[in-house]
């Protein structure tokens, strides 16, 4: 069974929907506390959302310092899937492990509603289960949400077709409606709209099971590849 | 303090405000951040530099923010 570490931090507070989310997928998910060292073996990691610090600072600026993300960060170069959702993209960001940072909407106002994205990009290992320009609907709930990237960095986004979801209605003032990038290696993904909210028939909508289902496959592949 | 070229709503927001209090002629505004710490070195440029590290490091995020950063000698 593919093993998935979700990380507590204090202020977490989707980590226990990311872990259903995951185990619904058929993995064995299990929490990692910010204070661990170790993934315990993790195939792949997600970083839930909330508000990690209270969000101290900035969004995500000092739990990229907690003892975790060490472990977080290797799992990352050796090629592991990693997914941060809401807080936990602002995670990355802050831990440069994605480029960019999200910044106060543009509305100011905290935005807490469904929105509808476009999958961009299938070839990651949280987006390779979704048909190509795939549309979906998922809940977002941030007050710092706005994708904002240096010139450079989002010209490279757009010609390595890193750019893995994008907005159709944007709410927030994204730059180019992003709502999710990933790394240069693939393995890295980052999103703001909280597909562990709309994974299972019971709740409004499935939709966002394939997230979880697509790191299902693909890890299930990387493994094939490997005998 | 944020980027020149980034968006600051809290900026906006504050500037309507002022306008809306009577100020005139009010542009401009941006919303910042300013921390004010102790620190124990040696002479003033270590002060400088490891301030600077901390700046670069933590306290501000190169992507959406600038910073400036003044050192004094404590009473």
């Amino acid at each position: 069974m593919i093993r998935v570490a979700v990380v507590r931090f204090p202020g977490s507070n989707c980590d226990q929907d990311a872990l259903r989310a995951a185990q619904g997928a058929g993995t064995d998910a299990y929490y990692v506390w910010h204070r661990d060292t170790t993934l315990q073996g993790a195939d792949a990691v997600i970083l839930p959302g909330g508000f990690a610090y209270g969000d101290y600072l900035r969004a995500g600026a000092i739990a990229r310092f907690s003892p975790v993300m060490a472990a977080v960060w290797d799992h990352a170069e050796q090629g592991g899937p990693v997914l941060g959702i809401c807080n936990g993209f602002q995670v990355l960001c802050e831990a440069g492990l994605l480029p960019g940072a999200l910044m106060r909407n543009a509305g100011l106002a905290f935005v807490s509603r469904p929105v509808r994205v476009r999958v961009e990009a299938t070839d990651t290992p949280f987006t390779s289960a979704y048909p190509p320009g795939a549309i979906f609907e998922a809940p977002v709930a941030h007050g710092e949400g706005r994708y904002v990237a240096p010139a450079d960095d989002l010209r490279v986004l757009e010609e390595e077709g890193r750019i893995v979801f994008r907005y159709l209605d944007n709410p927030n003032g994204s730059v180019r409606d992003i709502a999710g990038v990933t790394n240069a290696a693939r393995n890295v993904v980052g999103l703001m709209p909280h597909p562990e909210r709309v994974a299972d028939p019971v709740l409004a909508s499935a939709d966002g099971a394939l997230v979880f289902r697509s790191l299902v496959q693909s890890v299930a592949f990387s493994r094939g590849g490997e005998r | 303090m944020p980027r020149a070229t980034l968006l600051d709503p809290q900026g906006q927001a504050v500037e309507h405000a002022l306008q809306a209090l009577g100020f005139e002629r009010v542009s401009g505004v941006r919303v910042g951040r300013a921390l004010t710490l102790q620190l124990e070195r040696a002479d003033a440029g270590r002060a400088q530099a490891d301030a600077r590290a901390m700046c670069e490091r933590l306290l501000a995020n190169p992507v959406t923010e600038d910073f400036t950063l003044t050192v004094r000698a404590a009473p």
